[in-house]
């Protein structure tokens, strides 16, 4: 039988994974790099925050919990302001030569 | 099979891969993107191996400093990356390296392969006399005590490749500031992260010193955090880089190898040997030269992924 | 009603394939890096990297039982942050210019 705690990890480190399969499609099929842009930040890190969720009631302490949520919310802030950054260089239209 | 064969499979794929298509791409910015990547899947193999210390240096030295490094090198390569393109090597010069390249890369694979069972090792020695030091971290008590002479040593060899670094610039530049001058835009995101991340960071790497004493971590991971910190301030433009003559500064560089230096010697009188730390000190005279050495690591880092002096000292 | 949960796997080769899964589903995303066609692209999917890295990584440490390797995606994010500032700052297609710009 399984216990409310593990069915809870179960379905969010599953829903956390499904975005990041959802990201890593609007990654390869979205037709333009800002489009793909957002659907990268969007589900990367919804689904970082939903596997940070399910993988919080197994933590060991209540300072491992607030590391795995201090992570989550670092990557967050990192990816606001990297994904505006990417935008820029993306919407400059820097295109290579291969 | 199990997962883990699956994945172990899947990553060394990936990492070959990654590997090969660096070599094959045409722009070398391109090809320093795929070097960071190709860091952060080493990590991950490094962790599938239970190298925790290694996996942080691989993640803070081998993909963002050295990356970082490779990317500085190709944005001033650009000017002449077009002309460079038109004269590529001769066939046969390509097809000697590769057909080197393959033959040292079969080798390593025969010699790990055929490794005599159990494998030469001294671990098991190192592990008994933990209790040496007092540390319960493994790796540590390697590098600072069990042979902290090559520790030592490799902060000496850091330093004269800095001097190498230096010795890049105009004999009227000597001593004066590294980089150019970066504007900063006070909206822009690049000045937010700034902002807000160096006091993450540096908390992050005195976190990494601190806990290198008992589970995985170190001075060097903890320096190599913080360098990476100071490099991103000196990129938005908010603090400018020091003239590299700053007599200050160059103090923070020797102060750990001095420091080693100073125990050292110390050792020979009131221990048993050159670096033979007395008994009762061994674990709080180690901890005092990890924290000099955490900034030594910090600010020689920062200064050779800054690279040589490109202005006059007074700018 | 929770007699068919018996058959559920246990929770440690769950999180083994999630882990796994996430890695993939990185692993896919590199194809970016190799086609391009901007540089904005080949940024975004070296972020990708990272934070499905961090991911993997989290789930790792909790199959392994090691926390440590919750330390090891800590500096993935810090030095996946350092790395994105520099593709930009380095990227920026100027030729010859001294003072660089990071807007």
């Amino acid at each position: 039988m399984i216990s409310a705690a593990d069915l809870f990890t179960v379905v969010a480190v599953s829903l956390g994974a499904f975005f990041f399969m959802a990201g890593t499609v609007g990654l390869l099929r979205f037709p333009d790099a800002l489009t793909r842009l957002h659907a990268l930040t969007k589900a990367d890190n919804l689904g970082l925050g939903l596997v940070v969720l399910g993988l919080l009631p197994r933590a060991g302490s209540l300072l491992a919990a607030l590391k795995l949520a201090s992570i989550w919310l670092l990557v967050l802030l990192i990816g606001a302001a990297v994904s505006q950054m990417i935008a820029k260089a993306a919407r400059n239209g820097d295109k290579d030569d291969d | 099979m199990t997962i883990d064969t699956v994945l172990d499979g899947g990553l060394a794929a990936l990492v070959l891969a990654v590997g090969c298509w660096i070599i094959v791409a045409r722009d070398s910015f391109a090809a320093a993107v795929g070097f960071v990547a190709y860091g952060l899947l080493l990590t991950l193999v490094w962790v599938r191996l239970d190298a925790i210390d290694v996996a942080l240096m691989e993640g803070a030295i081998g993909s963002g400093l050295t990356g970082a490094l490779l990317l500085r090198a190709s944005s001033r390569l650009r000017s002449t990356e077009a002309s460079v393109a038109l004269e590529p090597p001769p066939f046969i010069l390509r097809a000697g390296a590769a057909l080197l390249s393959a033959i040292v890369a079969a080798m390593l694979a025969v010699a790990v392969l055929y490794l005599p069972e159990p494998a030469p090792t001294l671990a098991p020695e190192a592990a008994a006399n933990a209790g040496a030091t007092g540390m319960g971290n493994a790796v540590t008590n390697v590098l600072m005590a069990f042979r902290a002479m090559d520790t030592m040593l490799e902060k000496v060899v850091l330093l004269v490749a800095l001097a190498g670094i230096w010795s890049l610039a105009r004999d009227r530049l000597w001593g004066g500031r590294p980089g150019p001058l970066y504007r900063t835009d006070p909206k822009a995101p690049l000045t937010f992260l700034a902002q807000v991340l160096p006091p993450i960071g540096i908390v992050t790497g005195i976190y990494m010193l601190w806990v290198g004493a008992d589970a995985p971590g170190g001075a060097f991971q903890g320096g190599t955090i913080i360098a990476a910190m100071w490099l991103l301030v000196m990129m938005a433009g908010l603090a400018d880089a020091p003239p590299v003559g700053n007599r200050r500064m160059r103090l923070t560089l020797i102060a750990g190898p001095l420091l080693f230096l100073i125990v050292g010697f110390g050792g020979l009188w009131l221990g048993d040997a050159f670096l033979g730390y007395p008994a009762a000190y061994a674990k709080p005279l180690i901890l005092v030269i990890e924290f000099a050495m955490t900034l030594t690591v910090a600010v020689t880092l920062g200064l050779l992924i800054a690279g040589p002096p490109e202005r006059e000292p007074t700018s | 009603m929770f007699e068919q949960w018996e058959l559920f796997p246990p929770m440690t080769e769950f999180l083994q394939f999630s882990s796994g899964f996430v890695f993939t589903m990185v692993a896919f995303g590199m194809v970016r890096i190799v086609r391009g066609p901007t540089r904005a692209d080949r940024m975004m999917a070296a972020q990708l990297l990272g934070t499905g890295g961090i991911a993997a990584l989290l789930l790792r440490s909790d199959v392994t039982e090691t926390l440590a390797v919750v330390d090891v995606a800590l500096v993935l994010a810090l030095l996946a942050a350092f790395a994105s500032a520099v593709f930009v700052v380095k990227g920026a297609r100027t030729f010859g210019e001294v003072e660089a710009s990071n807007d």
